[in-house]
């Protein structure tokens, strides 16, 4: 699976990643994880990537997050390789590929308040107390909370969904080009979910920042993605606008997925059936 | 009795906390199992589900105190109170064999170290100590069979199982001793969607097998609930507000907070596409302080006066019953969806 989206507008693509392949060694021999996959990340795009349990949509955004070497294949930031990219280069990549992870509970230090912790993220940028300040309340609103509520609790004070918006406001202090969301709203309740999606869809539509969504949910993908790609077993079998993807799919493993998904009220049809 | 399997009534627990004041994360609820169908129980995290499932499976343990409620099950009634000396005691011979629990990620509990055959003695011996090894064996391999699951796992370590295969070796063990009701605490939450699809199926074999004559199902997940129950109960601060036939409650919401949570759920349908839902505004309240009157009242997007000043009692129609004051007003009257949308 090697060709390409063409939809291509005229600047390209923010982020890609170009036939990004990885092997896991495991006794007596190997597992790939990620096979052959290509993918470009549009600018004020979301990119919502499907799949189920180890269908490698996190090793892929581990890769390009360049928290793991790729096998092979290279990861491409607006027209530049970054695959083997160190030091000061390396941060400044990281300051602009931002993430956000699935679990709210355990990526906070508990014994850090929430402005602690936010601030420790900018120790590097040498920003002034007022300019940092004023940084913190903006990001926060981005997120719908107040300065005044947040600052001062501890993550044990916040509830998931408001932590999780903290952990997306820590991630736009850096004014990141790409966020990437593994999972990000899978731990939250349905109702808290919306919310954050709501975020997400702000900051796209807003700031033009553009989200990489990975999710094992459809349903989700369907209310905030404008493309969709779904992987199984490291390959991607289909991708395309959300639409097409969705209401038209082509591929088995696409419509099992879709058929699979309990939805709220075809699924009490099928029950008086059965 | 009749048609009943289980009744709970005023159950109220509390969790102790440093500053001498009680939390109370279930205030007096009060439930029924109707018999050989699956009751959901459906709230945002944290408004006291999961605490009612323990309190009902007489596993609550300290800061957290059951200080009113019986149940009646079956033939029996069951006081559940932790508060009396040596209650723990008495409830040891119900866990398991009356109510069984299955907590929330029961699956990442089993013992990395020892096969599940095991775990399925163990599970056996602890509620009859002369069980051998055989007969504890043979009725997990009758039971393997009978939900059409491979016998093997018998022989696997639980790191050589999937995540869905892990799940569903857990609820089958946990039914081994045949209670007469199931309490499952999520048991879905972590699973891929076909997986998922798998546990649901099995769970609807069981209690077709009568393999256990109930199920209390705790998620947050209401497509999946849709699924999965015959009736559902909503709860929200420690409170019921809505308890209804599933299909009743998913098509006419009578209260707002049931018809915000399910204006909240995304299907991939061509309507989610276009809609832009607003969530429920603000946060749970405090269980330490809740609101006066209705607790929904600082959130709903019909609150009237009578809701800040007095509690709404149940109002029945059919089998469907709510709290709520916009519903007295407006008998028979599906909430208005629009209002959770932009």
């Amino acid at each position: 699976m090697s060709e390409q989206l063409d939809t291509t507008p005229t600047t390209g693509p923010v982020l890609s990643a170009v036939n990004v392949t990885k092997q896991f060694r495991v006794a007596g021999g190997h597992i790939t994880a990620v096979d052959d996959v290509s993918v470009d990340f549009h600018a004020g795009k979301v990119l919502a990537v499907v799949g189920e349990s180890g269908s490698g949509k996190s090793t892929l955004a581990r890769m390009l997050l360049r928290l793991m070497p790729v096998t092979s294949g290279q990861i491409m930031y607006q027209g530049k390789d970054v695959t083997h990219i160190k030091g000061g280069e390396l941060r400044k990549y990281w300051t602009d590929v931002q993430a956000v992870f699935q679990d709210p509970f355990s990526s906070f230090n508990q014994f850090f308040s929430v402005g602690h912790t936010l601030r420790r993220g900018m120790g590097r940028q040498h920003l002034s107390e007022e300019n940092l300040d004023q940084l913190i309340e903006t990001c926060l609103g981005y997120v719908g909370l107040k300065p005044a509520d947040a600052v001062h609790k501890y993550p044990h004070q916040l509830s998931g969904g408001q932590r999780q918006r903290v952990m997306i406001a820590r991630a736009l202090m850096m004014n990141p080009k790409v966020l990437l969301a593994d999972e990000a709203t899978s731990m939250l309740d349905a109702s808290l979910r919306v919310s954050a999606l709501n975020v997400l869809q702000d900051l796209r539509d807003n700031l033009g920042l553009t989200v990489l969504f990975i999710t094992h949910d459809i349903g989700q993908a369907c209310y905030l993605a404008d493309e969709v790609v779904v992987m199984e077993h490291g390959l991607i079998v289909e991708r395309g606008t959300t639409d097409a993807v969705i209401f038209d799919p082509k591929n088995d493993y696409t419509k099992r997925l879709l058929a699979d998904v309990p939805d709220l009220k075809g699924s009490l049809k099928v029950r008086k059936d059965g | 009795m009749s048609g009943v399997l289980m009744r709970a009534t005023n159950v109220t627990a509390v969790y102790a906390a440093d500053s001498g004041k009680d939390v109370p994360a279930v205030d007096n609820v009060t439930l029924e199992v109707p018999d050989g169908q699956i009751l959901g129980l459906a709230g945002e995290s944290g408004c006291g589900k999961s605490t009612l499932g323990n309190a009902l499976a007489m596993i609550a343990n300290p800061p957290l105190y059951v200080v009113a409620g019986k149940m009646e099950i079956g033939e029996e009634t069951i006081d559940l109170s932790t508060l009396a000396k040596g209650a723990n005691e008495v409830h040891r011979g119900y866990r398991g064999a009356t109510v069984s629990l299955l907590p929330q990620g029961a699956m990442n509990a089993v013992s990395p170290t020892l096969r599940i055959r095991n775990l399925v003695v163990d599970v056996m011996r602890a509620h009859k100590r002369d069980t051998t090894k055989e007969e504890a064996l043979d009725r997990a391999t009758d039971r393997l069979k009978m939900l059409e699951m491979p016998t093997r796992v018998l022989d696997q370590y639980a790191h050589q199982l999937s995540g869905g295969m892990k799940q569903r070796m857990v609820t089958v063990v946990s039914t081994l001793l045949n209670p007469q009701l199931l309490i499952a605490d999520e048991p879905t939450s972590a699973l891929d969607v076909s997986s998922q699809k798998a546990l649901i199926e099995m769970l609807l074999a069981m209690v077709e097998k009568k393999i256990m004559r109930g199920v209390i199902f705790i998620t947050h997940d209401l497509p999946v609930l849709s699924m999965v129950t015959d009736r559902l109960a909503i709860m929200y601060a420690g409170k019921i507000v809505e308890n209804g036939p599933t299909e009743e409650l998913v098509n006419n919401a009578r209260h707002p907070y049931t018809s915000a949570l399910l204006s909240s759920v995304l299907d991939p349908t061509e309507e989610t596409r276009t809609k832009h839902v607003l969530g429920i505004p603000g946060s749970p309240p405090n269980l330490g302080n809740p609101p006066s009157g209705c607790r929904f009242h600082p959130r709903c997007k019909f609150a009237m006066d009578e809701c800040s000043a007095t509690e709404p009692s149940f109002l029945y129609e059919r089998d469907h019953a709510v709290a709520c004051w916009w519903a007295n007003k407006h008998a028979f009257e599906t909430v208005p969806m629009e209002v959770n949308q932009a």
